[in-house]
C-alpha cells in the first residue's frame, strides 16, 4: 500500500459534513501546513451540481418521477445526499433521512437494521442509519477521488489518512457503528477523534506556537459546541507533568440532542403564532402550510442571527413567499423584534441560572414513540452547570481545584473555547460565559477567560485535520483516552422475585481513560457461552467513575454514576466443540489504534493457541 | 491597465477565455480536442457572441474546472446553445429568490408593502444566491462623490459622461463605482438535464 499523500479531516456532523485537508510534509520538522476545506460537489437542485463547503447531512431516496439523480462520477444513482436532498426534505418529508447521527447513537434501536426514514412510504427502501452513514462517507469520498484524486489511486481517499470525528460524547457501540460505516464506504485509514478535542485542535493549530501564551499548566479549558443538531462538552486540562506541559481531556458531557435548529424552529413558531394573531384581529384567518412553515423557519434563522450579531438593529422583518407561482399578492410578512429574540433564544435556551441547576427531566411516558431521545430540557446552561459538577473531582489528583481545602462543587474551568455555528453571536458567547463567571464566583474562583480565534463553522473539520498532522509530526497532543469506563452485567443468582429484578453487579472490562494501543485482560468474573448461540450481556458505561481498575466488581453505585447501554453479545462458532456445550471465557479489552473499544472473549481452555472471539457491541436495542 | 505588449491583449485572453470556458462545458468535441496533447485547430471553432455582450472579466475558480472536466467525460451532443450558462443563473435566482416569479408578476395592482415583502423574498434570497457564486468588487475604490483624475480611460473599465471631450488625463467626480467580477463559480447542469426549465411545475400529491 503506498504512503499517505494528504491528512484529512472529516467533521461528520448531525446536520452538516465537512472535510479539510493537509499535504502531509515530507519533513517532519517543517511547519505543518493549514488545512484547507474541500468543496464539495452535490446536486443542489434537481440536475444542478455545485460546489460547496459544507454537505447537509440529509439523505434523499429519489422517486421515480424524479429520475436519476446523476452526479458526475455516477449517472443512475437512485438517491440524493446533499443541499438538493436537504431541499427535498421540504417538499417531500417522508423519503428524507435527517439527524442520522442521532440515530446513530440511539441505544434502543438496532442501528444496523434498514428504520430509516422512519414512517417512510411503502415505495421507499429503508436504510440503517450505519448506512446512512455510510452514504454521507461515501459521497465525500467520491466528491474527494473526483476533485483532488482525479483517477489517481494513490490520491484517493481510501489511500490517505483519514481522521474522523465524533461527538465526545458518543459511547464504545457509536463509534464502532461509525468505523463500521467508514469501512463500508471505502476508508481503510481511520482514526478517530472527538469533536470539541477537533475544535481545540484548530485553535491551536490557528495560534501557531503562541498558544502557550493563552494555556498554561494548572489552566481548565471548557469546549462548548452548540451546533445545528447537538451541543457537546468537554474539559481540556494542561497539566504540568515533569516540567512538560501536557494536555488532557478530563470530562465529556453527555450527548444532549439540542442544537441551533431548534432554536429556530421555537422563533418560527412564536412568529407564526404573533402572524396568526394580527390576522385574527383584522378579520382574517390564517394557517401557514408546511411550505411556509419551513420558509417561516429560515427566515427565522435570518432574524436570529441579525438581532443576536448587532446588537443594534431593533427588529428584523421577516417575509414569506406563497407557494404559487404569485409572489407579490402571496407573501405573508412580520416582524421579530429584540424582546422576542431575547425572549426566545437568550432567556429560553441560554437562562442565567446557578449553579445548582439541573436540566428537568420528564418522566417518559409509557409508550414512547420510535423516535429521537431529544433533550427535554432546553436550557444549555443548566445542562453545562450539570456537567461542570458532575464532574467536580475530575481534576483531584493535581492542578489546582483542589487546593482550598473544602472539596469543589464543581470544575472550575479557567478557559472557554466556543465552537459550533450557534455560538457565533457574541451575546450567546457573553451569556455562557457570565454564568459561568458566576459559578466560579459562588466557588470563589477567578473569572474564566475566552480563548478567541477559530472558524465556529469549520473548526471540527480543520482541527481533525491538523490532528491527522500532529499524530505525524510534533505537534502537541491532547492525552484522553477513553471518556468512560466500561462494565458487563453479571446477573446474581438467586430466586425470581415477580416485579423485582435480580441485582446486578457491574464487572469493569475497561477503566476510564483506558489509552489508544493497550489492552487489559479482565480477571475475575468467568462468563459462560453456549457454542452456536448467541449470548446477550448487559453492558454498562459510567463517564464519571475514574478509579475503578478493571476486573473491579461494583455491586452498588449511585443513580445516574452508571447508565445501561445496548447489549452486547458473543456469537461462538462451533468449531471444534460440540453445539451446546457451555465454554468458560474471560474477556479481554483493548483500545484499537482507530479509537474503537474492543472486547473479545478468551476461552479459559482454549482448542487452539491465541483462540479469542470477538464480543460485538451495540447489538440490538434493548427495552 | 493597459495590457503589456503580449500575443494578446489582456481583454482579449479574458473575453476568449470566457468564451472557450462555455466552448469547453458545452462542446465534447471540441473539448477532446483542446485536452488531447496534439491540438488542434480550436480558435478556428470559437463561437460568436452577439455583439453587445459583455465580457466579464472573470477567474475561474479550480473547482469548477475539475466539475467541467468530468461534464466533458460524459459527452454530450455538439453544438448546444450557449444560453445554458443564462438559464442555469436564472434558475437559481429563481430558486434562491424567486427572481423569475417576481419580474412575471403584474405589480401595477399591489399597494407599495405588498410590492415591498416580496421584494424583501426576492432579495434576501438573490443576494445570497449572488454573493455565494460572484465575486464582485467595486472597479473604482473610491466613494461616489469623490473626485477622480484618470490618466487614461479603460474603455471596458470606466464610462466618461457629461462633458466629453478633450484628451486625458480627465477629471471628473466618481457617480458610480462600477462592478467587477472577481470570480464567477457556476453551478453546472448533469448530462440530460433540460437547461430550459428554470423551475419545476409542482404538483402536490
Amino acid at each position: 500500500m503506498s504512503e499517505p499523500r494528504y491528512v484529512v479531516g472529516i467533521d461528520l456532523g448531525t446536520t452538516h459534513c465537512a472535510v479539510a485537508y493537509a499535504p502531509i510534509p515530507a519533513d517532519d520538522a517543517a511547519t505543518p501546513p493549514a488545512p484547507e476545506m474541500l468543496s464539495i460537489p452535490q446536486l443542489v437542485a434537481q440536475g444542478t451540481i455545485d460546489a460547496r463547503e459544507l454537505l447537509p447531512s440529509f439523505f434523499y431516496v429519489a422517486h421515480e418521477s424524479d429520475g436519476a439523480q446523476a452526479l458526475p462520477w455516477d449517472e443512475s444513482r437512485t438517491y440524493v445526499v446533499g443541499e438538493h436532498a436537504r431541499a427535498r426534505g421540504v417538499d417531500a418529508p417522508a423519503r428524507v433521512i435527517a439527524s442520522a447521527k442521532s440515530w446513530l447513537c440511539h441505544p434502543s434501536v438496532d442501528r444496523r437494521s434498514a428504520i430509516l426514514p422512519p414512517g417512510a412510504p411503502e415505495d421507499v427502501e429503508r436504510i440503517s442509519p450505519v448506512e446512512a452513514s455510510w452514504r454521507y462517507l461515501e459521497h465525500l469520498i467520491e466528491a474527494w477521488d473526483h476533485v483532488v484524486a482525479k483517477g489517481d489511486p494513490d490520491l484517493a481517499l481510501a489511500k490517505q489518512s483519514v481522521v474522523l470525528t465524533v461527538p465526545a460524547s458518543f459511547d464504545a457501540s457509536a463509534r464502532e457503528l461509525t468505523t463500521e460505516a467508514a469501512y463500508a464506504a471505502g476508508l481503510e485509514d481511520l482514526t478517530l477523534l472527538e469533536e470539541p478535542q477537533a475544535a481545540f485542535y484548530a485553535w491551536l493549530a490557528g495560534k501557531g506556537d503562541a498558544w502557550r501564551k493563552d494555556v498554561a499548566a494548572g489552566d481548565v479549558v471548557l469546549v462548548v459546541d452548540v451546533g445545528g443538531g447537538t451541543s457537546d462538552f468537554s474539559v481540556i486540562a494542561a497539566v504540568d507533568k515533569g516540567g512538560e506541559l501536557v494536555l488532557e481531556r478530563v470530562a465529556v458531557g453527555d450527548h444532549i440532542l439540542l442544537g441551533g435548529d431548534n432554536m429556530d424552529m421555537l422563533l418560527a413558531h412564536i412568529v407564526e403564532q404573533k402572524m396568526v394573531a394580527e390576522a385574527e384581529e383584522a378579520g382574517r384567518t390564517l394557517e401557514l402550510d408546511r411550505w411556509q412553515r419551513i420558509s417561516l423557519q429560515h427566515a427565522a434563522r435570518g432574524a436570529k442571527e441579525k438581532l443576536l450579531g448587532d446588537s443594534k438593529a431593533k427588529s428584523a422583518q421577516i417575509a414569506i413567499a406563497g407557494k404559487g407561482s404569485k409572489l407579490v399578492g402571496g407573501t405573508l410578512r412580520t416582524e421579530v423584534t429584540r424582546e422576542e429574540v431575547q425572549q426566545a433564544i437568550v432567556d429560553g435556551f441560554f437562562p442565567v441560572v446557578d449553579s445548582a441547576a439541573r436540566p428537568a427531566v420528564r418522566a417518559r411516558a409509557a409508550l414512547t414513540q420510535l423516535g429521537l431521545p431529544y433533550a427535554q430540557d432546553p436550557a444549555v446552561t443548566k445542562h453545562l452547570a450539570a456537567l461542570l459538577a458532575r464532574h467536580a473531582d475530575a481534576l483531584s489528583a493535581g492542578g489546582d481545584a483542589g487546593k482550598k481545602g473544602k472539596a469543589p462543587k464543581m470544575l472550575r474551568p479557567t478557559r472557554i473555547l466556543f465552537n459550533g455555528g450557534v455560538m457565533k453571536s457574541a451575546l450567546l458567547r457573553e451569556r455562557v460565559t457570565g454564568c459561568i463567571d458566576a459559578w466560579l464566583g459562588e466557588e470563589g474562583a477567578g473569572e474564566a477567560r475566552v480563548l478567541e480565534g477559530a472558524d465556529l463553522d469549520l473548526a471540527v473539520a480543520r482541527g481533525a485535520a491538523a490532528y491527522g498532522l500532529a499524530r505525524r509530526g510534533r505537534g502537541v497532543r491532547i492525552r484522553g483516552g477513553t471518556a468512560r469506563a466500561y462494565y458487563v452485567g453479571i446477573e446474581g443468582a438467586v430466586p425470581a422475585v415477580p416485579g423485582m429484578e435480580p441485582p446486578v453487579t457491574a464487572l469493569c472490562v475497561a477503566p476510564f481513560g483506558m489509552e489508544e494501543g493497550t489492552s487489559a485482560d479482565v480477571a475475575g468474573g468467568e462468563l459462560g457461552v453456549v457454542v452456536g448461540e448467541r449470548v446477550n450481556f448487559r453492558f454498562f458505561g459510567s463517564s464519571v467513575r475514574r478509579k475503578d481498575a478493571v476486573g473491579a466488581a461494583i455491586e452498588r453505585w449511585k443513580k445516574d454514576e452508571i447508565e445501561e447501554l445496548a447489549p452486547i453479545e458473543v456469537d461462538l462458532p462451533a468449531e471444534g466443540r460440540a453445539k451446546g456445550d457451555v465454554v468458560p471465557v474471560t474477556l479481554r479489552s483493548s483500545v484499537t489504534e482507530v479509537g474503537t473499544l474492543l472486547l473479545e472473549a478468551v476461552p479459559i481452555q482454549p482448542k487452539k493457541k491465541d483462540e479469542r472471539w470477538k464480543v460485538e457491541l451495540s447489538v440490538r436495542g434493548g427495552d | 491597465m493597459v495590457p503589456p505588449v503580449a500575443p494578446l491583449p489582456f481583454f482579449t485572453r479574458l473575453w476568449f477565455a470566457w468564451v472557450v470556458f462555455f466552448k469547453v462545458l458545452f462542446d465534447g468535441v471540441f473539448a477532446a480536442k483542446v485536452s488531447s496533447p496534439q491540438l488542434g485547430e480550436p480558435t478556428g471553432e470559437a463561437p460568436k457572441l452577439a455583439e453587445g455582450d459583455k465580457p466579464a472579466p472573470v477567474v475561474v475558480e479550480k473547482v469548477v474546472e475539475k466539475i467541467v472536466e468530468k461534464v466533458i467525460e460524459a459527452p454530450r451532443p455538439a453544438g448546444p446553445p450557449p444560453t445554458d450558462a443564462a438559464l442555469q443563473l436564472l434558475a437559481l435566482f429563481q430558486r434562491e429568490g424567486r427572481f423569475v416569479d417576481f419580474l412575471e408578476e403584474d405589480v401595477a395592482s399591489f399597494s407599495d408593502a405588498d410590492i415591498g415583502a416580496a421584494a424583501r423574498v426576492v432579495h434576501g434570497g438573490c443576494r445570497k444566491a449572488l454573493r455565494e457564486h460572484v465575486k464582485l468588487e467595486p472597479v473604482r475604490g473610491e466613494e461616489e462623490g469623490a473626485k477622480v483624475t484618470l490618466p487614461e480611460v479603460s474603455p471596458n473599465e470606466v464610462k466618461l459622461t457629461g462633458n466629453v471631450q478633450g484628451k486625458g488625463p480627465h477629471t471628473g467626480v466618481l457617480r458610480h463605482r462600477g462592478w467587477r467580477a472577481v470570480t464567477v463559480q457556476l453551478p453546472s447542469a448533469v448530462a440530460g438535464h433540460d437547461a430550459r426549465i428554470v423551475a419545476q411545475a409542482e404538483v402536490e400529491l
